[in-house]
């Protein structure tokens, strides 16, 4: 009885889905190949592989910082927001602004700090040990930055197009990427620069077992801290607030919703404040860990946030932080295989086969919850 | 409605119009509303005769000085232009009302007349920005060859994309990858085995089948991308095209597919370096070789001589009008070099492949099978229940219209002799969008012109816009950063800031591509001829209604404007 059950269930499985048996089967590969690259004399080392995974998480928590926002406006306002990318850029450019400004009034030109233009790091010496309050205020008005400017836009762009649906607010949006990321161009310049100093972030050495360490950056670190934090925050506002219920009553049926007596034109506007400041937030920490910035990084960054996003679940915040650390992970665990080229490829081959077979997303159903 | 001058125009005219109190301007004005009313040759005998005494009256002014210049001299060629152009308006001020009524009334009349209104504008504005530049006549002949160039690459892209869009109402963004497809396997079939030392080498077929393999390959890349992934909610396909186009143009990027050997034959993507395209064969018409010193052939003999010949002396030296006064000498130069020759005849090529694209898509559209597709982009539900099989038809579509992008890059990027992974970046995926959005998605026609606008007035407009400013402002140094040329500004000098936002044109191009696009959607989504989407039915759906002033009174349905369109496309 108990094995025709079995039996009978894993017919059911295999044939109703096949595909969940054969993602198990290629994870349960690619895990064994890996165990068998450790243990090969020469191969893999226990180092590279914790970097690895280290690195995927970082990198996964700040792409699932920048997501939670889109994923948030994606379900209510029920649009694809392909600006939100230079939204990150524009709140990372303003936040460091700022911090240099604060870590290097009275020793260098106002100008130049404020348009974080041409001088040695080394010198300014921005880092979370050496500057922690240029920091903390950068990333305040980094996040402050976003949210203006999601607002702003919202007014000018989005608002007179409500009752519009979601592919002509998608172009928009891609007509407002477009404006935003030339303008920080023009204002700012294309290089890529430079904002920490490199020799005064601390490194923690943490033993990964065979004599061999993990190097954990300091700025890492913070990313990893204060994103959980954000995170955690996003997550006790949607569910213990009359907003977060208000949110979600809208992403599931705005007309309904608006029948209910939620102000709906409220609740666009704390999505925006919300979903903004954590795209600004996430800008300052992902090129606090990364210590340099150009023009375009958030718009680089866009497709992997779209690829975590509906990884996770379009709606769902924990969707998004799940889908970032896929990503991340995607991203970083693929370089055990293939270079280091094809490491984005990696990451968007595995969007783009999750939505064949999974369209809904890992936390389908759950939305802005 | 065919360019921002031009309704700036109207406005004007009628705004001026109104108050004006001049003895005898409205008789006048009456005048020459009968004569243009009159058509035909009175008309055009009217605004040409306006035309010549406002060149005496300038020429008597100046002195007739200007001749002696080189044409196109300078600033006194421009500004005598100019003037030459108020004199003009100022001395025809009603007929900017006759002009634009004569415009909107050729614009209702057929395709063809809109299109030789756009292109007839783009000319103009372009020969101006000749002439303000003082560039000679093979100049302008350049510099009309690249906007045609522009207009027909990307209305052959725009009317492939509105294939997807406009008839099937699938949301491609991922045109880049198709493009990018295309080109790279005409390139490794094509190129020569035997590459050089620098060149990658390919499979060395000829390029009639490079170019077919091409195109077939990117029309199966459109399958595998459509197969799957047309389940999808239109913005997650739309997410799914364009992680398609990076991943095609990382890959091309990669070292790994630089240089490979398959089955004994070795070939390659050429990396990040960009790989050498096959010779464009248009230039065998006019060179004996590909190499860059080659001699002319075949029609180069011919015509080189005849173009770099070609000056009229229209006014000789030392003569003089009616035996008095002396007259300067005039030559007319229509000299053409060589190279600007073999663009236009490559551009001549790319206008047959635009109207085959025309044609092909028109009657796709008017099939049995494109009216599915227009079923489908209505509602897909009802089509499914009509029993057809949407996914089929959808797959189709998608095929058909990337396997016409693949084409479209080939004559585009695969025409240029180089190509590299840069050029399928996603932007310009977005650039087609704006054309297509600008002409009107669901038109063929309105494809063409939105291709033709993008490329004149957006693509190469904002460029000669910055050198006419550049030729005639003394600019100064441009300042390196921001700061540099605000700080000024604020202080009141202007000319850094304008040295440095015209330094950016092609940053403030993109800028303006976005407040556009936003534009657009907020202001007229459906773009310039986008109303004219055609009916999902063979027979127009208008709500039959009485004439006004009918014929007896009788009832007589009349088809309403998008019916009595939907035909022509």
């Amino acid at each position: 009885m108990g094995i025709s059950e079995t039996y009978t269930r894993g017919r059911e499985l295999a044939v109703e889905r096949p595909f969940v048996l054969v993602v198990a089967a290629v994870l349960a590969l690619l895990g064994f190949d890996v165990v068998r690259q450790l243990a090969t004399p020469g191969g893999l080392s226990t180092a590279r592989l914790a970097t690895y995974l280290w690195d995927g998480l970082v990198v996964g928590l700040s792409i699932g910082l920048a997501g939670v926002g889109l994923s948030m406006t994606y379900s209510i306002l029920n649009f694809a927001n392909f600006g939100h990318g230079d939204y990150v850029t524009s709140g990372a450019f303003a936040g460091w602004a700022v911090t240099w400004l604060f870590a290097g009034a009275g020793q260098f030109d106002l100008s130049t700090l404020l348009f974080i233009g041409s001088l040695s790091t080394t010198d300014l010496g921005v880092s979370i040990l050496s500057t922690p309050l240029a920091i903390v205020v950068g990333l305040v008005v980094a996040a402050a930055a976003a949210i203006v400017l999601s607002l702003a836009i919202d007014r000018v762009v989005y608002r007179p197009m409500r009752d519009q649906e979601g592919i002509a607010l998608l172009i928009a949006s891609i007509g407002v990427a477009l404006a935003l990321r030339y303008t920080i161009y023009i204002v700012f310049g294309q290089r890529t620069r430079g904002l920490t100093d490199a020799q005064s972030v601390p490194e923690l050495a943490l033993p990964v077992g065979g004599g061999q360490t993990l190097a954990i950056g300091g700025h890492e670190v913070t990313l990893v801290v204060v994103a959980a934090t954000l995170m955690l925050g996003v997550h006790l506002l949607l569910q213990t607030t009359k907003l977060g219920k208000a949110m979600r009553a809208m992403a599931d049926n705005e007309d309904l919703a608006r029948v209910t007596g939620i102000p709906t034109e409220r609740v666009v506007r704390f999505t925006w404040i919300i979903g903004g400041g954590l795209a600004g937030a996430g800008g300052f920490l992902i090129a606090l860990e990364r210590g340099a910035m150009n023009f375009q990084f958030g718009w680089v960054l866009l497709l992997l946030i779209f690829a975590a996003v509906i990884l996770g679940g379009i709606g769902s915040i924990y969707g998004a932080m799940f889908g970032g650390v896929t990503m991340g992970l995607a991203q970083n665990l693929s370089l055990v295989w293939i270079p280091s080229e094809f490491s984005t490829v990696a990451a968007f081959g595995v969007m783009i086969f999750v939505l064949l077979f999974k369209p809904e997303g890992l936390f389908s159903g759950v939305t802005t919850a | 409605m065919s360019s921002p001058t031009e309704t700036a125009d109207a406005s004007a005219a009628t705004g001026a119009g109104d108050g004006r109190e001049i003895p005898g301007w409205t008789p006048y004005r009456a005048w020459f509303r009968d004569q243009w009313a009159q058509g035909g040759a009175v008309a055009w005998g009217t605004a040409l005769g306006h035309l010549f005494v406002g060149l005496v009256a300038f020429a008597l002014v100046v002195g007739f000085d200007v001749g002696s210049l080189p044409i196109g001299g300078s600033l006194v060629w421009f500004v005598y232009l100019s003037l030459t152009v108020v004199v003009l308006y100022a001395a025809t001020a009603p007929p900017a009302e006759p002009y634009v009524a004569w415009l909107d009334d050729r614009w209702m009349e057929s395709d063809t007349d809109k299109l030789l209104i756009i292109l007839g504008h783009v000319v103009a504005v372009f020969f101006l920005f000749a002439v303000a530049l003082g560039l000679p006549f093979n100049g302008l002949a350049g510099a009309l060859g690249s906007v045609f160039f522009f207009t027909a690459v990307y209305a052959m892209m725009v009317l492939a994309l509105n294939l997807h869009w406009g008839y099937a109402g699938i949301f491609n963004i991922g045109i880049a990858g198709f493009m990018a497809v295309g080109v790279y396997v005409m390139a490794i079939l094509s190129t020569p085995v035997d590459a050089g030392p620098t060149g990658v080498p390919g499979l060395g077929l000829p390029l009639p089948i490079g170019i077919l393999g091409g195109v077939v390959a990117a029309a199966v890349v459109g399958l595998v991308a459509a197969l799957p992934a047309l389940r999808l909610r239109a913005d997650y396909f739309a997410i799914v095209t364009v992680a398609l186009s990076e991943i095609i143009r990382l890959s091309l990027n990669s070292r790994v597919l630089q240089e490979f050997t398959v089955a004994g034959v070795t070939t390659g993507t050429g990396g990040a370096t960009g790989k050498t395209m096959p010779g464009n064969p248009i230039r065998l018409l006019f060179y004996e070789s590909f190499d860059p010193g080659a001699g002319p052939a075949l029609l180069g003999s011919v015509l080189f001589p005849v173009f770099e010949g070609l000056r009229v002396q229209l006014i000789p030296p030392n003569s003089f009008l009616v035996g008095v006064v002396p007259l300067p000498a005039f030559t007319l130069d229509l000299a053409v070099e060589p190279p600007v020759i073999v663009n236009w005849a490559y551009v001549a090529v790319l206008v047959g492949a635009v109207a085959l694209f025309y044609v092909l898509l028109v009657r796709t559209g008017n099939s049995p099978f494109g009216r599915v597709l227009k079923a489908i982009r209505e509602d897909e539900v009802v089509a499914k229940s009509l029993g057809k099989d949407t996914n089929r038809f959808k797959i189709v579509a998608f095929m058909f219209g990337c396997g016409l992008m693949g084409l479209g890059g080939i004559l585009w990027q695969g025409s240029q002799g180089f190509a590299n992974p840069n050029a399928f970046r996603p932007i310009i995926t977005f650039y087609i969008w704006v054309a297509l959005i600008i002409g009107g998605a669901g038109s063929n026609t309105g494809s063409v012109l939105g291709g033709a606008l993008f490329a004149g007035l957006i693509w190469e407009g904002p460029v000669y816009v910055r050198r006419v400013v550049t030729n005639y402002v003394e600019l100064g140094g441009t300042p390196g950063t921001f700061p540099a040329a605000v700080g000024p500004f604020v202080e009141g000098e202007v000319l850094p800031f304008l040295a440095y936002m015209l330094g950016n044109i092609s940053a403030l191009r993109f800028v303006l591509v976005g407040v556009i696009l936003v534009a657009l959607m907020q202001t007229r989504p459906e773009g310039l001829l986008g109303h004219r989407k055609e009916e999902a039915a063979a027979i127009p759906l208008g709500r039959p209604t009485e004439r006004a002033g009918g014929e007896g009174g009788t009832p007589r349905p009349t088809r309403s404007r998008t019916g009595a369109t939907a035909r022509r496309g």
